[in-house]
């Protein structure tokens, strides 16, 4: 199921520690394999566990500890906000709150369209410049205002339409409808 | 505050910031800056490695994650003539909340941290490095891939650096969304790929640590100052500060203030400084509450941090602990019932669920907050929170269970009059929360 390229990835991850520690690189692994799928399915998981020589349950184990895999279909777009208090306390409980109605929907769900999954998150340690919002773990948005919000969400939203974000999102939506 | 608008305004005092603009974080712009020069010094005049730890201590560094141990003390614990594999672990997993000074380190000036760490290496005979970076900072975790890149390049990182015969290699690892793996066992776990679950300690690093050798774990911060101390001289740095708390420290600065952020100040600056630094209160209010280390320690009222000084000592003799060095403040339409219930919310969320005091207690813990929150709390539950508080604290594998608690016991020392209207009557004393 892993393209070429993200095996290449996961052997550069590989190679960062001692020989006999293959497992070490699993949480890169994981990382790399949700990149180009979406979300952890096992089928994708066990993959992961015969590159780094793991019995499979150890890589589920890792799987579901860490907050940032997903292990189910996402929206295209994954939005998490902080809503910790230093956050809280500049901005991030109404911009929560806007994103949840101008998304209509509430933490841990996807639109009905596919395109975003919502999701609260913890402290990113980018307090500072709250409200913080992550897009697919990967690009970060600060000082997400109201209107900034608005903003970030009509160009997702585009993106999306153009079949761009994470796969993963028509099962998503067929999950949502039911 | 006059600094010329092309530099980032870390404040008066600014050492491991300063000079910084946000685009100078490649490693021409360092050198440029005198980086380097520590470690070419120690490598050129062969310094020997327990003269590096030593003036470490000099310095009264004192680690910059959260206990505030003595750095140099801490590297003096590893074993000299262990035969074999030792790390040095920077802990740049940055999730204490209200801290943010580490990824401006990351992204702004990383060779600094590469630096620190090389001569960490170097002073505790350590081959290897690793660097473990939080989640959610992606792109932060991409710059310090490519500032890696740049040292290996220069020949700071390799086989026999500089022709001195001392080889070292640095790697990062990303981390992917856990609290609990700003623990250092929890985070030497994490690297060998498992769960980020703690380890009992004894063995502590120092003897048993990543993948059972003997290993060290800094802050980025910790390893990021110790280009200076060799550079000016443990006493110089030392100096800075005040007896037993050496140097400068970067303050995350958020909540109800006019200009959030990172302030370097020099430890012992009042805290009615920091809190001018940062523009003051916001919107004019008067200033209610402050956590000053981040958010696992101890809150404090106004009046005790208007007369405290940011250093390790002053704050722990005012109650409290200055940890991260994660300065949140609280003015006075903030209810105190609501911030203590998002913290609650928060050491639930992230407890491992190891120890039982911990995974039952922090449930706990947010549950009765909340009831309390929402009208439906009971005479009795601060009597219970108190209780439940004292069976998770000291109780535990790891010092979460501690940071559920602490902030606890604090919210209803202090603010105990609102705590108790919440449960009287229902509702808040102060307007409601913007
Ligand atoms: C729950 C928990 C979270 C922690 N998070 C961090 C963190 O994000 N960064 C950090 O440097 N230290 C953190 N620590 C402290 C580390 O365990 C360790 O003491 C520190 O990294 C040592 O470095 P220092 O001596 O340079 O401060 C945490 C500790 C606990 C118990
Ligand atoms: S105290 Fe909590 S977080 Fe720490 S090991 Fe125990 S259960 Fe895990
Ligand atoms: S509390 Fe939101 S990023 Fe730290």
């Amino acid at each position: 199921m892993l393209s070429n390229d993200s095996l290449a990835k996961i052997d550069a991850a590989i190679a960062k520690y001692p020989a006999d520690q293959r497992q070490s690189a699993v949480m890169a692994a994981l990382a790399i394999a949700q990149d180009e799928h979406g979300w952890l399915s096992v089928p994708l998981m066990d993959e992961v566990a015969r590159r780094l020589g793991m019995p499979p349950i150890a890589v589920y184990e890792v799987a579901s500890f860490y907050a940032m895999y997903n292990l189910g279909p996402t929206g295209r777009f994954k939005l998490t906000i902080c809503t910790n208090l230093p956050c809280a306390l500049q901005g991030a409980s109404d911009a929560a709150a806007h994103l949840r109605e101008r998304l209509g929907v509430g933490f841990g769900e996807t639109t009905a369209d596919g395109a975003f999954t919502l999701k609260e998150g913890e402290c990113m340690g980018a307090c500072g410049d709250a409200p913080v919002v992550l897009v697919n773990n990967k690009r970060m948005c600060v000082k997400m205002v109201p209107d900034a919000l608005d903003g970030l969400v009509a160009e997702l939203k585009a993106a999306a339409d153009r079949g761009e974000g994470a796969t993963g999102a028509a099962e998503a939506k067929e999950a949502s409808g039911r | 505050m006059n600094a010329p608008s092309e530099f980032l305004d870390y404040g008066p005092d600014a050492v491991l910031m300063a000079g910084l603009t946000g685009r100078n974080w490649r490693l021409a712009d360092y050198v440029q800056r005198g980086g380097y020069d520590a470690l070419k010094r120690i490598l050129s005049e062969r310094i020997p490695p327990e003269q590096v730890v030593a003036e470490v201590k000099k310095s009264s560094l004192r680690g910059r994650g959260g206990a505030g141990f003595p750095t140099g003390l801490k590297w003096s614990f590893m074993p000299r003539n262990f035969p074999g594999e030792k790390y040095v672990v920077c802990n740049s997993d940055e999730g204490e909340p209200g801290t943010f000074k580490d990824r401006d380190i990351l992204r702004y000036n990383p060779h600094a941290l590469i630096e620190g760490m090389i001569i960490g290496g170097y002073a505790m005979g350590c081959a290897r490095g690793y660097n473990y970076i939080h989640g959610e900072i992606w792109d932060v975790y991409e710059r310090c891939e490519e500032a890696l890149r740049e040292a290996r390049e220069a020949g700071f990182l390799g086989k026999d650096i500089l022709g001195s015969g001392f080889s070292f290699e640095l790697f990062n690892h990303h981390g992917y969304g856990a609290y609990i793996c700003g623990e250092e066992t929890a985070l030497l776990e994490s690297i060998e790929g498992k769960k980020g679950q703690p380890r009992f300690k004894p063995p502590f690093p120092a003897s048993f640590g990543l993948y059972g050798k003997p290993t060290t774990i800094n802050n980025t911060e910790t390893f990021a100052s110790v280009p200076w101390i060799i550079r000016n001289g443990g006493e110089w740095f030392a100096n800075l500060g005040r007896p037993n708390n050496g140097g400068t420290k970067i303050f995350s600065v958020s909540g109800d203030v006019a200009r959030p952020g990172n302030y370097e100040l020099r430890l012992g600056t009042p805290f009615a400084t920091l809190l001018e630094l940062a523009g003051g209160v916001r919107g004019g209010r008067r200033l209610k509450a402050v956590i000053p280390g981040g958010s696992s320690m101890p809150v404090l009222p106004a009046d005790v941090m208007m007369a405290t000084d940011m250093d390790y000592d002053s704050i722990a003799k005012a109650g409290s602990m200055l940890g991260s060095g994660a300065v949140i403040v609280m003015d006075e339409t903030r209810c105190m019932v609501k911030c203590l219930l998002r913290l609650s919310y928060f050491y639930y969320e992230e407890s491992c669920g190891q120890c039982t005091p911990c995974r039952e207690g922090t449930g706990w813990l947010w549950r009765v907050v909340d009831r309390i929150e929402h009208g439906k709390g009971r005479p009795e539950d601060l009597d219970l929170l108190n209780s439940v508080a004292d069976n998770i604290q000291g109780r535990t594998i790891c010092a979460l269970g501690d940071a559920a608690a602490m902030p606890v016991r604090a919210f209803i020392k202090h603010f105990r009059d609102e705590f108790r209207h919440h449960i009287d009557h229902g509702r808040c004393v102060v307007a409601p929360y913007q």
